[in-house]
């Protein structure tokens, strides 16, 4: 397994340790299982909750009974749709218009709208014991005909919501620049039939799970669970409950990955909570099975796009697109939709396109709901964009990698201002593709690939373009919604020097496995000259203990920026209050002072003399020995909160025009795939993949998460896929029919990092945990190299053997209308 | 053996990480659920319910096995080995070590399946090539690293143990 790494740009390591690659602080918990994760956690007389779920689709209730259920031994109580009118409220909706009719509660209460949909739960005092009596409720249904597709959505007399009057829940133009000019003077017009990016999800390994209990007397609920945004569930909970925000107290430690998913388990949070009051205020549990998991917990946004028409120059520049895309969000909004927008965050991709007129569309179909999915949104444009760019370049023969050099945003154009006023940072996509070139082997396979070719083996090479926009505008909200009370982005964090001279970190953030500990300690090292070992970092998240506002979670890739910003000012409060006091105590002037460690820890000392205090006594005069201290200290405090709030606007609603995120992060994918002539399996033969995140706080983790998303994505181009079948049933609701990727299909990847310091965050980071989705675009467009000579295009951004295999089929029949037709114009006015 | 077929409870004698244990148990309860619910052992994690994920993977016997698809009751008179099991004396086996130096982990919830995989590997192969680690691997599942640095952890760990018994 040979792995070749490389690094271009200049290494802004300014601190001791931000920017090296140290192994993590909250690892040594975990690899002893000593890790405290939401289904580890038990409360004294807990309960547990087990649901029973639809078998269909889509379909009338006419019958619900639990009086079996009830009766069953240890059952404690039942829950069904009928009674939650009157104990809870439906959930907010963000949409505007037929979105706002959208009745969602916790349980369904006259139809069902997916298969696994929640219908009634069982309480009981164990888990078999629930389980064996979920067995006993009995359900009848009336089916109605399924929605599955969004041609079915808009066409179909059926409606998933008979309140809304419409299967479309949101609708708009997206248009900027001179479309019409553009495809006028346009050399080549390159039209593309239906395009599809499919469902999938990067499915955590740990479910979702919740312990929730209304406690009566003290009028709060608590939870334990792993939400991984905790202040957006609060903001849905408290309507839905009838509870202030401040009576719901959130709290996880360990959260086994998230990737979005776990963003939209609010219903179940609620419902864990309405059983413990009619319990009387019991602990609640509910644990989902991985079954539970990919029926009905939120699967990517699956979308299709339709009837594009691309103008080009003589050199292949796109002048233009005009396109219109449907988005599927399954069966309820929930986050939705804010999808309609966030894909706008990148609206040109990495290209130069200034010209675009997008009609965009979201439905409700009878599928499981979706969830902003790792790569949210972008994700599905991106690859959008990126197949034009290949399959425009494979019509007008232009190699892929020239078509993006001369498409591409250059660097010296850096802040870039889209034409939907978003503000890209910096960046340097040339260099980033050649380093991939070089790190796959780029020449080399070139001439494999043409002696391949003439023994009629299909190789292909692809590259995929990609950002990461993160730290998001919450104010996008109001695009979709004008009455959205969202906007901007902010994170807290607290520093305290306790009693005994302990440092303690609480941050704001909802860590899943990004190492938010870690980084959190190097920065706060810098600021203190500690060891990050010296800072005590409280694990994961606590409304009662930690700080934080209304955005705080863990998700837009954002804790390099927002969070480690917070973190990094309440850092600096903190060392100007133990400046002042240092200099008291020491009788020194501020000036003179040295923060760093001695022969008893960290300490404060006097340059050049032997005098020093240490963080005992420091904190010991404002906590506990503070008859000593003037009152002119009393505003110290040594607990310092700071909330850092990104530079954002709200955005010009009515033009759909602002900057929606804060930094770009890209990243650039080179891979070689071979498609059997037999079997028509695709394998892929060479994997780079080249980041650049700006200024890497800890490269270790960067790199780790590039591996990560990259596993994702290549999963989801060829593996992994949330299939139904024509009556709504879902195919793949195991691991072993959805099959997630593997040790045994994961290729070797070489790694390179490019480095462009973003110039909008205090430290030159930008966030990059999404990725972007890259492996989608590079795969689907080294698939498309391969084929496009025998005359196939890729239309689908899942391709396994089996499609491929029909795709040859359809080729062979020749019956259906070609996907590409080339239009040329008389040439240049 | 204290075991009748049709009985809803049984004795069952177990050897868990060194200590014994005598219970009577549901006959329908996993071994899974022995470990986490009733030892109190939740370092042992439940990902798929069908044996494709093995985060749930411990050492019965010192072979690994997925203890979401055993019952207890088939661990009768048997040793198993798990997580909470690796450390020695305070000091954390070679195979954590690695998994920490290269980062072998992110989210840590797969992380022990992988390292029981990993143990029982190193335990019969002193020197596993690239393709043994991944086969080893292959009934292990993790969602956050990508693989790459797994596999650099299990070669890591197998060089230090190997140089340790030169």
């Amino acid at each position: 397994m040979s792995k070749k790494e490389t690094f271009v740009g200049e290494s802004k390591t300014a601190g001791k340790w931000v920017g090296r690659p140290l192994p993590r602080l909250e690892d040594a918990r975990l690899v002893q299982g000593q890790g405290v994760f939401a289904d580890d956690y038990k409360l004294e007389g807990m309960l547990y909750l087990q649901l029973e779920r639809s078998p269909y689709a889509h379909a009338r209730i006419t019958r619900v009974d639990v009086s079996k259920a009830a009766a069953a031994p240890g059952v404690v109580c039942t829950l069904t749709g009928a009674e939650l009118p009157s104990i809870s409220h439906p959930f907010p909706e963000i949409g505007p218009g037929a979105g706002q009719k959208v009745e969602d509660y916790a349980l369904a209460i006259n139809k069902v709208r997916y298969q696994g949909e929640p219908v009634a739960a069982v309480v009981a005092e164990s888990r078999h014991a629930a389980e064996d009596a979920a067995e006993l409720v009995e359900v009848d249904y009336d089916p109605l005909p399924v929605v599955m597709t969004p041609e079915d959505a808009l066409q179909s007399d059926s409606l998933l919501h008979d309140e809304a009057g419409t299967n479309r829940m949101w609708h708009d133009v997206f248009e900027f620049g001179e479309v019409d000019k553009a495809f006028q003077e346009a050399l080549h017009i390159v039209h593309i039939g239906r395009l599809h990016f499919h469902r999938f999800s990067s499915t955590p390994l740990e479910n979702n799970v919740v312990v929730g209990q209304w406690n009566i007397k003290e009028k709060r609920i608590q939870y334990f669970s792993n939400q991984q945004f905790p202040a957006f569930a609060a903001q849905f909970l408290s309507p839905a409950l009838g509870v202030r925000i401040d009576q719901i107290g959130m709290r996880s430690i360990d959260i086994g990955g998230g990737f979005g998913i776990k963003i939209t388990s609010y219903p179940y949070m609620a419902l864990c909570a309405l059983a413990s009051r009619k319990t009387g205020g019991r602990p609640v549990k509910w644990t989902e099975t991985r079954t539970e998991h990919m029926l009905a917990s939120a699967h990517g946004n699956e979308r299709t796009f339709y009837d594009t028409r691309v103008a080009l120059d003589a050199n292949g520049v796109i002048t233009a697109i005009e396109s219109r895309h449907i988005d599927d969000c399954g069966a309820y909004p929930r986050y939705e939709p804010l999808g309609c927008i966030i894909w706008a965050q990148v609206l040109p991709g990495v290209n130069r396109l200034k010209n675009i007129r997008i009609d965009f569309s979201q439905v409700v179909t009878n599928k499981c709901p979706v969830g902003p999915n790792r790569g949210y949104s972008r994700m599905q444009h991106l690859w959008f964009l990126e197949r034009v760019l290949d399959i425009c370049g494979h019509a007008l023969g232009i190699p892929g990698d020239v078509m993006r050099l001369r498409n591409y945003i250059l660097p010296e154009q850096f802040p870039y201002t889209t034409p939907n006023g978003c503000v890209y940072d910096s960046g340097n996509y040339p260099k980033m593709l050649e380093v991939a070139k070089e790190l796959v082997g780029w020449d080399e396979w070139k001439k494999k690939q043409k002696e391949a070719a003439a023994e009629g083996r299909m190789i292909g090479l692809g590259i995929g373009t990609t950002l990461d926009s993160g730290t998001n505008n919450f104010g996008q909200a109001r695009i979709v919604n004008a009455y959205a009370p969202y906007s901007g982005q902010s994170k807290a964090a607290n520093i305290k020097l306790d009693i005994y001279g302990e440092l303690v970190l609480s941050m704001g953030s909802v860590p899943q496995g990004q190492g938010h500990e870690t980084t959190a300690a190097q920065v706060v090292a810098d600021v203190l000259g500690i060891n990050p070992e010296h800072l005590n970092v409280r694990p994961g998240f606590d409304t009662e203990q930690n700080v934080y506002t209304g955005h705080t979670g863990t998700y837009a890739s954002q804790f390099a920026v927002t969070g480690l910003s917070a973190i990094h000012g309440a850092a600096l409060k903190l060392r100007a209050e133990m400046s002042r006091l240092a200099a008291f105590a020491l009788k020194a002037q501020e000036e003179e002072l040295e923060f760093g460690v001695g022969a008893q820890g960290p300490q404060v000392s006097v340059k050049n003399t032997d005098k020093a205090i240490n963080y005992w006594r420091l904190a010991n005069l404002v906590n506990l020995n503070n008859a000593e201290l003037p009152q002119s200290f009393e505003d110290i405090t040594l607990n310092c909160r700071y909330v850092y709030k990104a530079p954002f606007e709200v955005p010009d609603v009515k033009r759909k025009y602002g900057n929606l995120t804060l930094t770009y992060a890209a990243q650039l994918h080179a891979a070689v795939l071979e498609v059997n002539s037999e079997t028509f399996q695709p394998k892929i033969l060479a994997y780079a993949c080249v980041d650049d995140c700006g200024r890497a706080i800890n490269p270790l983790i960067v790199e780790g998460q590039v591996h990560g998303g990259t596993a994702h994505g290549i999963g989801g181009a060829l593996m992994e896929d949330c299939r139904y079948d024509s009556e709504g049933n879902m195919l793949t609701s195991t691991f072993s029919d959805y099959t997630p990727i593997t040790p045994m299909n994961m290729p070797d990847l070489r790694y390179g990092h490019v480095e462009s310091p973003s110039p909008f965050s205090y430290n030159g980071a930008k966030g990059m945990g999404e990725g972007g989705g890259a492996p989608l675009h590079a795969l689907s467009a080294a698939l498309q190299d391969a084929l496009y000579p025998r005359g196939i295009v890729v239309t689908d951004s899942h391709n396994t053997g089996d499609s491929i295999f029909q795709l040859f089929e359809r080729a062979r029949q020749g019956t259906e209308a070609p996907v590409v037709r080339v239009e040329r114009p008389r040439g240049p006015r | 053996m204290n075991m009748s077929v049709g009985s809803e409870r049984v004795q069952i004698r177990v050897t868990v990480n060194g200590q014994v244990h005598q219970r009577e148990v549901e006959a329908r309860q996993l071994l899974v659920d022995l470990l986490r619910e009733t030892l109190g052992l939740t370092g042992t994690h439940i990902g798929c319910d069908t044996s494709y994920c093995g985060a749930c993977t411990v050492l019965l016997n010192g072979e690994p096995v997925k203890s979401c698809t055993l019952f207890a009751f088939q661990a009768h008179e048997a040793d198993v080995k798990t997580v909470e099991g690796l450390s020695h004396n305070g000091d954390m086996h070679p195979l954590q070590k690695a998994f920490v130096q290269c980062h072998g982990l992110q989210c840590g919830y797969c992380t022990p399946g992988f390292l029981m995989s990993s143990y029982a590997l190193l335990s019969k192969n002193k020197r596993p090539t690239d393709d043994q680690i991944r086969k080893a691997l292959a009934g292990n599942t993790c969602r956050c690293t990508g693989y790459q640095n797994i596999f650099k952890a299990v070669r890591s760990a197998a060089d230090t143990l190997a140089a340790g018994t030169q």
